[in-house]
């Protein structure tokens, strides 16, 4: 059983990393430019895209994931230029609308271009394989890397945000928006720093998750939701937030579903465990989320409610 | 939607096109076709659509008659298949509905082209209710009963003495009938039972939980990116020591995403490319040259169903006489390219059944592969329930 744990507890932070790439990108926009983009998990949709992609063209996935950085970062670039910029002003109900008419605008650009068929993408052979953990229990090396990888961004962007000038000014935009323009901070152009960097965060994760799950155009709604929820967790406009709430979610949902019924069955008959446990297990991460803002709020690191 | 009135294809070898008013004339033929052809699970419709294209222009003149082919998306979504199909019987007047791929929409459709006399053929759909109680006359079905090819796997893992199986599908009615069909041929212990949300992408916690139990044999059933998903993580996880059987989940489908992943892995299947039947070769051979990609048996059944309807209808002497025509499908006078195949009582196909294995080919290609039979002139289990009226 402490096997089966450990196992879960790396899953759940492999998936909790995942989520922290694009949420961290999700918050930047939501907190400091106070704009809902919908669309944010269509970027993490096209990042999975072009890396499949460019793996095809350059015959290897690591070349694949380096081109797909500076590619997403110029969708980033071109959205903000050509549709966001217009919205900032308007209510939020407007930019819902609008983000959510990109959405089906560029699924269906997708479906288009590369057809509605679920595409896959070969790992380099030295990442394919699994390493032993503990007696039978094996796991991929694949996902090791993910977690790597991830650790890693969230390490450069905590530099970033704390250590750097341009940090400083995404932290008091977070916290004040108003008074940073009034300082002389060109907001406009940290607003399109954020969302093209955000953007490739975003299209980073998809082409890291494009080896493991399947690349087809419905990929960034399902994480789009839960992405949400990791903001709200954590705290609207913090990368620090982000990323606690990201791991918490991850956890929850994995340890959930897997101890939810093993739990359950302590108590109460096999087949009704099981049943509860399925319908329970999807529950976890709002109910989680619902007793932390019953509790702060904010969320966890929230500056602003 | 845009996609929802293709009329595809005239394939009479006379070229002049019959307009609607046309339809009602006798020397006519009229077919409908109805697949899903949009969202995620295209694929599956498209290689019906152009597995009975393929045969109908083969064919030519399918019974001797000009032949009219309208095609309709019925976007996976019940309310719209039933829209669809209304149009097709009633404004299209077709004589024939062929369609769709999901038992759901089969269920969607089948009173409204039913009821208005018109033969509905499905080329892959085939749940339990309409082979059994709510069986009709003008419904015949060129695929298998639903649970059939769960009931394989059981068997399989019945025969190899298999005592400690994890199964695994997501939760929704075909997932539990996929589970009963596999316990329906399976004596032994279950390791553990897990129904996954659906369109779940990530099996990572599930997985743990089979490498923590190590059963004898896994059985999935995710069709589709479900599939295609479990499949690569359960490879990538190291898991492929532990023999993993399925049903829809490795298939010509999902194959071109699951690629060397998948080898090695199992199914239950009523055919394959590389079965030994008269035709076979030719039509797998015809298809990939046409379409460039390994048909599945959603193209093969409707491969068959428009061999079926050409036999039938020469037989029968065209679409005049609806009981001729009936009597002369229920005869099944076509030879199926997988083999054996006759209707039962309930116009569901009597067939065999058989282990197949996921295999590379000398092109590189991946597809299933016939490794043994596993059930012999199979019927289904509800053909007694059936009342033809």
């Amino acid at each position: 059983m402490t096997n089966l744990f450990l196992l879960q507890l790396l899953n759940g932070m492999q998936f909790g990393i995942l989520l922290f790439l694009i949420a961290a990108g999700l918050t930047l926009v939501f907190g400091i430019m106070d704009f809902v983009n919908l669309a944010h998990g269509v970027i993490y949709m096209i990042g999975a895209y072009l890396a499949v992609t460019f793996a095809q063209m350059t015959g290897s996935y690591g070349l694949g994931l380096l081109l797909t950085l500076p590619a997403t970062l110029l969708i980033g670039l071109l959205l903000e230029l050509l549709v966001f910029r217009k919205l900032y002003d308007r209510p939020h109900l407007d930019q819902v609308l609008a983000t959510f008419g990109l959405v089906m605008v560029l699924t269906e650009a997708v479906e288009i271009i590369w057809g509605a068929a679920p595409l896959s993408v070969r790992m380099p052979d030295l990442l394919s394989g699994s390493v032993p953990l503990v007696g039978p229990m094996r796991y991929p090396v694949f996902r090791l890397v993910v977690i790597g990888a991830g650790l890693v961004t969230a390490a450069g962007l905590w530099l970033v945000i704390t250590r750097t000038r341009i940090g400083m000014r995404l932290r008091a935009g977070a916290t004040n928006r108003a008074m940073v323009s009034a300082l002389g901070v060109d907001i406009r152009k940290l607003f399109t720093i954020i969302f093209a960097f955000g953007a490739m965060l975003a299209g980073f994760a998809g082409a890291m998750v494009a080896p493991i799950l399947t690349v087809d155009p419905g990929m960034g709604e399902s994480v789009l939701i839960l992405a949400f929820v990791v903001i709200v967790i954590g705290g609207i406009g913090s990368v620090k937030g982000a990323f606690a709430g990201a791991l918490l979610v991850g956890l929850v949902d994995t340890l959930g579903r897997s101890f939810g019924p093993i739990i359950l069955r302590a108590v109460m008959e096999p087949s009704a465990a099981a049943q509860a446990g399925r319908v329970l297990a999807p529950m976890l991460v709002y109910i989680l989320m619902a007793a932390i803002l019953a509790a702060r709020p904010a969320g966890l690191f929230g500056a602003r409610t | 939607m845009t996609k929802s009135r293709n009329i595809l294809a005239l394939l009479a070898a006379t070229t002049c096109l019959a307009g609607p008013a046309a339809a009602q004339d006798d020397d006519t033929l009229k077919i409908g076709l109805i697949f899903t052809l949009s969202g995620p699970a295209a694929v599956l419709g498209e290689m019906g659509r152009d597995g009975f294209l393929l045969a109908a222009e083969q064919i030519g003149e399918i019974g001797g008659m000009k032949t009219e082919i309208v095609v309709m998306d019925d976007e996976q979504k019940p309310d719209i298949a039933a829209n669809k199909a209304r149009e097709l019987v009633e404004r299209d007047q077709v004589d024939i509905v062929v369609g769709p791929i999901f038992s759901n929409i089969l269920g969607a459709i089948v009173k409204p082209v039913t009821d208005s006399g018109t033969i509905l053929i499905s080329p892959n759909a085939g749940p339990s209710n309409l082979a059994g109680a709510d069986c009709s006359r003008h419904l015949f079905v060129t695929s298998y009963q639903n649970d059939q090819m769960h009931e394989v796997m059981g068997a399989y893992a019945q025969k190899q003495g298999f005592d400690n199986v994890f199964l695994l599908a997501p939760n929704y009615q075909a997932g539990k009938d996929s589970l009963a069909g596999f316990r329906h041929s399976y004596q032994g212990d279950v390791a553990g039972e897990i129904f996954t949300q659906l369109g779940q992408l990530d099996y990572s916690a599930e997985l743990a939980q089979i490498a923590a139990m190590q059963p004898d044999a896994v059985f999935a059933f995710m069709p589709g990116g479900m599939g295609v998903n479990l499949v690569k993580q359960y490879r990538q996880a190291g898991l492929e020591t532990i023999p993993f059987l399925s049903a829809f989940t490795v298939d010509e489908s999902t194959l071109p995403a699951q690629q060397d992943a998948a080898l090695g892995f199992f199914g239950g299947s009523n055919w394959a490319p590389d079965l030994d039947a008269p035709g076979n070769a030719e039509f797998v051979a015809a298809y990939e040259e046409k379409f460039g990609k390994v048909p599945a048996v959603y193209a093969m059944q409707a491969y068959d169903a428009a061999y079926l309807i050409d036999g039938a209808l020469r037989e029968a002497g065209g679409t005049a006489d609806k009981d001729a025509l009936i009597a002369a499908l229920e005869s099944a006078p076509f030879n199926s390219v997988r083999g054996d195949f006759s209707f039962g009582p309930n116009h569901y196909p009597v067939q065999d059944f058989y282990l197949t294995k996921v295999v590379q080919r000398e092109d590189g290609k991946f597809a299933t592969s016939v490794v043994e039979k596993i059930f012999d002139d199979y019927a289904d289990n509800y053909v007694g329930e059936c009342q033809m009226n």
